[in-house]
């Protein structure tokens, strides 16, 4: 179906449903129940998730095909982010154009700063994006402030009018889809559970969908495969009649188009933009996804994402009082040393626990959680044919 | 007439001279040797042939065009192809996408902006790479990894893979070393077949004198950057100069 063959066809209606589904899978406990802050089904987070899901899988299609390990993404991100709340202040808060706009402009500086970095490989490439991305940053922050707004960023004000919309006086734009609001929820009661649909999630969803759809389409094409070449010997590539360049400069310029995308669809979800979001630890994050998920696979990307988001956003949510609840079934000394010993792992020392996370996976799991299902399928595949092989074995008498 | 003509070609790596004032010429449709004891410049021509390495002083021309100057990839696609001394395969593919690559840019140049096409839909170029495999004996293990196969074998698919390019000129570099007796007879055997059959011209580096002598239909001996002789097979071999330079007195 789509042009996939059967098995991506599978893992991309997984996908679908698991992304649609979102807001009931994300919600599995009660609300006022002490695991409800567990809950991760809620606007804000979900949307990250596929956003950053949707940046993920565009580094993924530069660092897991061709090896080239850009750690200066997150200046597409934000390249993507500031051309995004231009469009809603000056032309529309229509949020078709903003992306639009996001995705070519990132595209443009991924294809300047791909064509200068791509003169080197390795480690020196690496350098090279993270100076560029650092460039960026400082610039967005200081030397840039009449465009970028400098340390605040910039908003959407009371005072902008854009060309396209028709604004009562002092009403602050937001942005929306033809009218939808980004914002607007449909909040469903059952029992002690509450669901909430976002219109800004859903719209969120649709795109990562499209753009997972497209990055399998990519792995799987002609010239797909030459990316991979690029990746396993360049030499013979180039003995071959084949010019590396222009194919790792596409793969560049595509991953840059994703994160552009992801950087419109922050804007549009929440229509501020700060300089922060070019800093090197963001563009750090999506190397950290990439990795932990499974670099070069398909979904391990997404998955990575997902898991550091909810890590950030759950995790550094705990505090101390929470534990010293969750204990209080224990006597009061062990109860103290156990908040104690815990403490620095939750709340602000979540990165600790990500830390901690990432340096298991890199070690035991070096594909990554991909790899970890994996095994696990592969477990249970075995457990299963020697049940039957031990059924068989009872079956035939005894001699 | 000659494919490939080299003229005065020199190249210095600082203080030593790699080659000076080596001329070549190899005609269609032979197979042409070059041997040479160690260090005599064989692989650094070969590297000036096919734009890895660019000579000081000299000319190369491919089919009356210069190729000096060109990246390799433009060489391949003028038609020549090259063999390594150690296999160079694409490790991370399997065997039969290793075959498609080649494929690709013979049919879309060095560069093409396939993203959306679906790699199965290629059913021409699938039943090339398949067709050229099964001429090397190698059907049976087209959706094996190749990084995991033997030596003997990523050889093989390395001249798969430059002959399903189609290519005017293969230059090969020591083809059968580290091969066992056997492995060395095979791939003498698909040589032959490969320029009898197919009309390609080869240029082969080789320390096998067996090898030589069984291909060869010109030999040149490089010794010390500089070409001694070019001759036929039988003449080479009663040639005291050659002998005395490389083959040494007892061997002939």
């Amino acid at each position: 179906m789509f042009g996939l063959n059967a098995k991506d066809t599978s893992l991309l209606l997984i996908v679908a449903v698991l992304t649609l589904l979102a807001p009931f899978i994300l919600n599995p406990f009660p609300e006022g129940s002490d695991l409800a802050q567990f809950n991760a089904g809620y606007p804000d987070l979900m949307q990250r998730f596929v956003i950053f899901g949707i940046f993920a899988i565009g580094f993924n299609i530069l660092f897991g095909l061709t090896g080239y390990l850009s750690f200066g993404h997150a200046a597409f991100l934000g390249v993507g982010s500031y051309a995004a709340i231009w469009m809603m202040k000056l032309l529309s808060l229509n949020i078709i154009p903003a992306i639009i706009m996001s995705v070519i402009f990132a595209g443009l500086f991924a294809l300047a700063v791909g064509f200068i970095s791509l003169r080197r490989s390795g480690i020196y490439f690496s350098i090279l994006t993270l100076a560029f991305a650092q460039m960026s940053y400082a610039l967005a922050y200081s030397v840039l402030t009449p465009i970028t707004g400098g340390e605040t960023g910039l908003q959407i004000k009371p005072t902008d009018r854009p060309l396209l919309s028709n604004l009562a006086d002092g009403e602050i734009g937001r942005a929306n889809l033809f009218g939808l609001d980004m914002r607007a929820s449909y909040e469903m009661e059952v029992g002690g559970w509450l669901f909430t649909f976002n219109s800004g999630y859903y719209i969120a969803a649709v795109v990562m969908l499209l753009a997972f759809y497209m990055s399998i389409r990519i792995f799987r094409s002609p010239f797909g495969m030459m990316l991979r070449a690029v990746k396993s010997n360049q030499q013979r590539m180039n003995f071959t009649g084949l010019n590396s360049k222009p194919y790792t400069l596409a793969a560049f310029v595509i991953s840059g188009m994703y994160a552009g995308l992801a950087g419109g669809l922050m804007v549009a979800m929440d229509t501020q933009v700060g300089p922060e979001r070019m800093f090197w630890t963001a563009s750090g994050e999506v190397v950290l996804m990439a990795i932990l998920g499974g670099v070069g696979t398909l979904i391990g990307p997404v998955l990575g994402a997902g898991l550091i988001k909810y890590m950030e956003n759950i995790l550094s949510k705990i505090n101390d009082a929470i534990l010293h609840q969750w204990f209080a079934f224990l006597p009061d000394g062990l109860e103290n040393a156990l908040v104690y010993l815990i403490h620095p792992f939750i709340g602000k020392g979540w990165h600790l626990t990500l830390g901690i996370v990432f340096m298991l996976v890199v070690i035991f799991l070096p594909g990554g959680l991909v790899e970890g299902g994996q095994r696990i399928a592969r477990i249970f595949r075995r457990k299963k044919r020697t049940d039957s092989a031990a059924d068989a074995a009872a079956k035939t008498p005894a001699e | 007439m000659a494919i490939l003509e080299v003229k005065g070609v020199g190249k210095r790596f600082g203080g030593l001279a790699a080659l000076s004032d080596v001329n070549l010429s190899v005609h269609e449709n032979t197979v042409h040797a070059i041997i040479g004891p160690n260090g005599a410049g064989k692989s650094t021509l070969l590297n000036c042939l096919v734009g890895k390495l660019i000579p000081d002083t000299g000319s190369v021309m491919f089919d009356g065009q210069s190729v000096l100057g060109r990246k390799p990839h433009e060489i391949n696609q003028m038609g020549i192809s090259r063999v390594f001394q150690t296999p160079e395969i694409f490790g991370d593919l399997s065997v039969l996408e290793n075959m498609m690559i080649p494929c690709f840019a013979k049919r879309d140049g060095s560069f093409r902006m396939h993203a959306f096409e679906q790699f199965s839909h290629e059913k021409e170029l699938i039943d090339r790479a398949l067709h050229t495999l099964e001429d090397v004996n190698m059907a049976d293990k087209k959706d094996m990894s190749s990084a995991a196969m033997s030596r003997g074998d990523k050889r093989r698919l390395e001249m798969a893979m430059c002959l399903v390019q189609e290519p005017r000129l293969l230059l090969l570099d020591e083809p059968t070393a580290g091969m066992a007796r056997a492995d060395t007879n095979n791939t003498i055997d698909l040589l032959k077949e490969i320029n009898e059959k197919r009309d390609i011209t080869m240029a082969i580096i080789e320390h096998d004198m067996h090898v030589v002598f069984s291909l060869a239909e010109r030999i040149t001996v490089l010794a010390q950057g500089t070409p001694l002789v070019e001759d036929t097979p039988d003449n080479i071999k009663g040639n005291p100069k050659v002998q005395e330079a490389y083959l040494g007195e007892a061997a002939y």
